[in-house]
């Protein structure tokens, strides 16, 4: 496949995507795609299917029916080093940022160089100070645990976990939820200059507008298990969609009914 | 029919779990044996279950032979058979005491504490973190902590506690009850066959594989949050030990039953 191919062709393609948990219909008939580069944000609300999309991208989940594309090779049931190798690819910052609390922040870093046994530790070491330097964190906080950070220094080292492998794909969770607005610019803006840096494509999930507004190149979103609309970022303030204009001026009022019981 | 129909949902929910659980058993075993190994994390775990358990195994076992000395010398006089001490304190302790408290001590102390570190891990979603480094959880979290805890319980553990099960014997038998220290130690010997402590270390390696299966097991299935953590420590330990009593007796009927 020659270069101009693969640019057309989707580094993420979603097609006819279904999960359900026994009875309940998650992931309803999923259709997207991320071209090579480009960041897609998926907003929509709580429950509405998000967090299930991206864990069935990572294979954490696995979809009843429908295909899921990386690069032009289908991922729905791969295993073992197939599955390994197309892992190789992803970069993820969690929500929680899902330190793992056993290790010191540097290790946390390193990991997955670590477990894969291709650097030593030193080595490893240091790609962990230089990926910390990146997220503006200074080498005295590799030694500390994850305990002693706060939550936006948290989210810092997932970052720097996140492109210490040097990802194709960068997925992020909500990456600023639970950060006060300084903090959530300014790791808004971490993602903006790191995912150039490593000159990843990245599909975020959020329902936080500033974040959308700052990180993304197109915008999806997705309501009731299905993308309901999807656009170019700029296009968001006049999507003509009456669920999209609920959802970016957060209204309590429109066609999206909040399942609340009222008493 | 109601029933017929709660019994039939008993018994498919039992079967589901025991193939689940058999499903987890088989892939953390063939992990064991498969490359990648971590052999760091296996230190860590050895240590962690091995030598920071021996203080209250030791305990344990010291407090559990005196018991049993005094208990046999004053059971065997009513009819004149306190000499038998020394071999039924050596064959009690080998056989039976030894492996199954010290089963039940690190049941208690790392089934739990392994319950809950994964539970928490996976609450927490750091075990879906390590999938996406392109590590596989079994192979980093599960393999090196049955592994550890199948070795550490022969090899360390149910070891200490036979001898300082017996030593606690000795200790009261020779201190409070009159035995000569040299005639306690001959009786022990002769008394004392191979097939005793093959028994013991073999009871031992089951039931350390048990302990770290249920902790494993429940704790990577944890979900919930706290509270879902907390009842997965719970199975964990009630199981590890309802395993270990009933391994116990089918190890003892392998090995001595005529």
């Amino acid at each position: 496949m020659n270069d101009t191919s693969k640019m057309n062709l989707p580094k993420i393609s979603l097609r006819g995507l279904h999960k359900q948990f026994g009875p309940k219909v998650v992931l309803d008939s999923i259709d997207l795609d991320v071209m090579p580069g480009e960041s897609m944000v998926i907003i929509g609300g709580s429950g509405s299917g998000k967090s299930v999309t991206l864990k069935c991208i990572l294979g954490l989940l696995h979809p009843e029916h429908g295909s899921i594309k990386v690069d032009g090779e289908e991922t729905v049931g791969l295993t073992g080093k197939n599955r390994k190798r197309l892992q190789r690819k992803f970069g993820m910052l969690f929500q929680g940022a899902a330190l793992f609390d056993s290790l010191p922040v540097w290790e946390n870093v390193a990991f997955g160089l670590l477990a894969e046994g291709k650097v030593t530790r030193r080595e490893g070491k240091e790609i962990a100070i230089e990926n910390l330097g990146r997220v503006g964190l200074n080498p005295d906080v590799a030694r500390l645990s994850p305990a002693e950070l706060s939550g936006g220094m948290q989210k810092r080292v997932g970052l720097a976990r996140a492109i210490a492998n040097k990802p194709e794909i960068i997925f992020f969770d909500e990456p600023t939820t639970g950060l006060d607005p300084i903090m959530a610019d300014v790791i808004n803006e971490l993602i903006v200059e790191c995912v150039k840096d490593v000159g990843a494509t990245t599909l975020t999930i959020t329902h936080d507008m500033s974040s959308v507004r700052k990180i993304a190149d197109k915008v999806a979103m997705i309501y009731k298990g299905n993308i309901i609309w999807s656009g170019p970022r700029g296009d968001i303030d006049r999507s003509g969609n009456d669920y999209v204009e609920q959802f970016i001026h957060g209204k309590a009022e429109g066609p999206i009914q909040m399942e609340i019981l009222k008493a | 029919m109601n029933f017929l129909a709660v019994i039939g949902r008993v018994a498919f929910r039992f079967l589901q779990a025991a193939g689940r659980l058999g499903i987890f058993a088989l892939t953390a075993v063939s992990h064991s044996f498969s490359p990648p190994f971590y052999f760091r994390s296996l230190v860590r775990q050895m240590m962690t279950i091995g030598y920071y358990s021996l203080p209250v195994v030791g305990l344990t076992a010291l407090f559990t032979g005196a018991a049993l000395a005094l208990n046999i010398y004053e059971g065997g006089s009513r009819f004149n058979a306190e000499a038998a001490l020394p071999s039924i304190v050596v064959i009690g302790i080998v056989r039976e005491l030894g492996p199954v408290l010290c089963g039940l001590i690190v049941a208690g102390r790392v089934s739990a504490s392994m319950a809950a570190e994964l539970g928490t891990m996976r609450v927490t979603e750091q075990i879906d973190a390590m999938a996406t480094l392109s590590t596989d959880p079994y192979k980093y979290l599960i393999a090196p902590r049955i592994v550890a805890t199948t070795l550490m319980m022969p090899f360390l553990l149910v070891v200490v506690a036979d001898i300082i099960g017996v030593m606690g014997g000795f200790l009261i038998a020779t201190g409070k009850l009159n035995f000569n220290p040299g005639n306690y130690m001959t009786l022990t010997m002769d008394f004392l066959e191979a097939i005793d402590v093959y028994a013991s270390l073999t009871k031992a390696a089951v039931f350390g594989f048990f302990i770290s299966l249920m902790g494993c097991y429940h704790g990577y299935h944890s979900r919930g949050g706290a509270q879902g953590v907390g009842v997965s420590t719970t199975n964990a330990v009630v199981s590890a030990c309802m395993l270990i009593l009933l391994s116990n007796y089918i190890v003892t009927e392998l090995f001595f039953a005529t």
